[in-house]
């Protein structure tokens, strides 16, 4: 949790480098999830990663829906930051964050600790109830 | 008339005197030119810099921007219609002034929550509503985004921090702080000379301070062609600027 460095030693890393992280999100880059659902804050031996952007560029920004690879199972996401620097104005994070998602919108987690930007207030009607459980907006 | 209780003649007492204060010796003293004014080195016609400023000035006439350097703590507001109560407050440092005329740019960078966000400003933009200046402190570089490699506790900043005042208007305090660094790799490779970075405090074993020294350029201060000497740009521009401004 927080801002993981790569000499935190994960188990699966015994001697192999990793690329530093993803600036904008695309298939396998490696993702954090930010809420406190169950399935994002176990650990497990592989970090969660993108395996699929729903976007006509494979490139997925804030808002865009995308499909992880956790603990061995699909699930769909939804961007809430990443390290790409935006337009002027919008916040820049450090790290690439996630948020659970179903297919029908609602949000596996019940509460999302870290700022979510205000631009996802503009599509109210599709994320009106992740936006209910954030916390902090930036 | 003295009339003392004793009823004898009460001693002389020259009246105080006047200390002048030469308000205008001082401000003159200590001049700020914001970086943005100076025109980047090129062919492009002086014309389209002197109409530009004429819109920067205009702005700063409407809208008080206050001198801030790298290193600042300061408090956005801006307009934002997806807030709620429409407006934004973000506090931060700034780690980078960037941008000539009126795409001039600030980042401000701070942790909220473990999370390190930085929002790229821009200082003329007229979605901004305040700039607040709370804490006044330059430090030893121009460009601080080492922050982004160091320990979060060098980039967490209260957001209910309140303004700290400014006694002197002479000086703006440097803080020579040195920055512990999370561990290797880094985005960039701050120990290299092209960065001459010295907030740092570099825990790197010599051997590693000896390499990157390899990356050194030392012919590059002596370069002629590189040389761009803005002292008598920046007095022509200041006076303009200030004569505009106290219209």
């Amino acid at each position: 949790q927080g801002l993981l460095s790569r000499s935190v030693s994960r188990s699966f890393l015994s001697f192999a480098s990793i690329t530093g992280a993803c600036r904008a999100i695309q298939k396998l880059t490696r993702v954090r999830v930010v809420d406190n659902s169950a399935l994002g804050n176990t650990p497990y031996h592989r970090p969660p990663k993108c395996i699929h952007v729903y976007n006509k560029t494979g490139v997925g920004k804030v808002g865009d829906k995308i499909l992880l690879a956790i603990k061995g199972e699909k699930k769909k996401a939804l961007i809430v930051g990443h390290k790409m620097p935006g337009p002027t104005m919008t916040p820049r994070f450090d790290s690439n964050n996630v948020v659970l998602i179903e297919d029908n919108g609602n949000p596996v987690g019940t509460r999302i600790k870290t700022p979510i930007p205000y631009i996802l207030r503009q599509r109210e009607g599709e994320f009106s109830k992740v936006l209910a459980i954030a916390r902090n907006f930036v | 008339c003295r009339i003392s209780s004793d009823g004898k003649p009460a001693k002389f007492q020259p009246p105080p005197k006047p200390v002048i204060i030469d308000k205008q010796k001082q401000r003159e003293e200590r001049r700020f030119l914001s970086p943005e004014f100076i025109p980047p080195r090129g062919r492009t016609d002086p014309l389209k810099f002197y109409i530009e400023r004429k819109d920067m000035i205009q702005r700063r006439k409407v809208f008080n921007i206050p001198e801030f350097y790298v290193g600042h703590v300061l408090a956005v507001t801006t307009a934002d219609p997806y807030a709620n109560e429409k407006t934004n407050r973000f506090v931060g440092i700034c780690i980078q002034r960037g941008g000539k005329g009126l795409g001039a740019t600030f980042v401000l960078r701070n942790v909220i929550e473990d999370q390190g966000v930085e929002i790229c400003y821009e200082l003329y933009n007229p979605r901004i509503q305040a700039i607040e200046v709370l804490k006044l402190e330059k430090r030893l570089d121009d460009n601080l985004m080492y922050l982004r490699d160091a320990l979060p506790e060098y980039s967490t900043f209260d957001v209910n921090m309140k303004p700290v005042s400014h006694l002197d208007h002479e000086e703006v305090p440097v803080n020579k702080l040195q920055v512990r660094m999370k561990p290797k790799p880094w985005s960039k490779r701050w120990e290299r000379p092209k960065y001459n970075i010295k907030g740092i405090k570099f825990e790197l074993p010599e051997n590693k301070m000896k390499e990157a020294q390899k990356w050194s350029q030392p012919w590059l201060e002596f370069d002629m062609l590189r040389e761009y000497d803005t002292s008598k740009i920046e007095d022509k521009i200041w006076h303009e600027v200030s004569e505009e401004l106290k219209k």
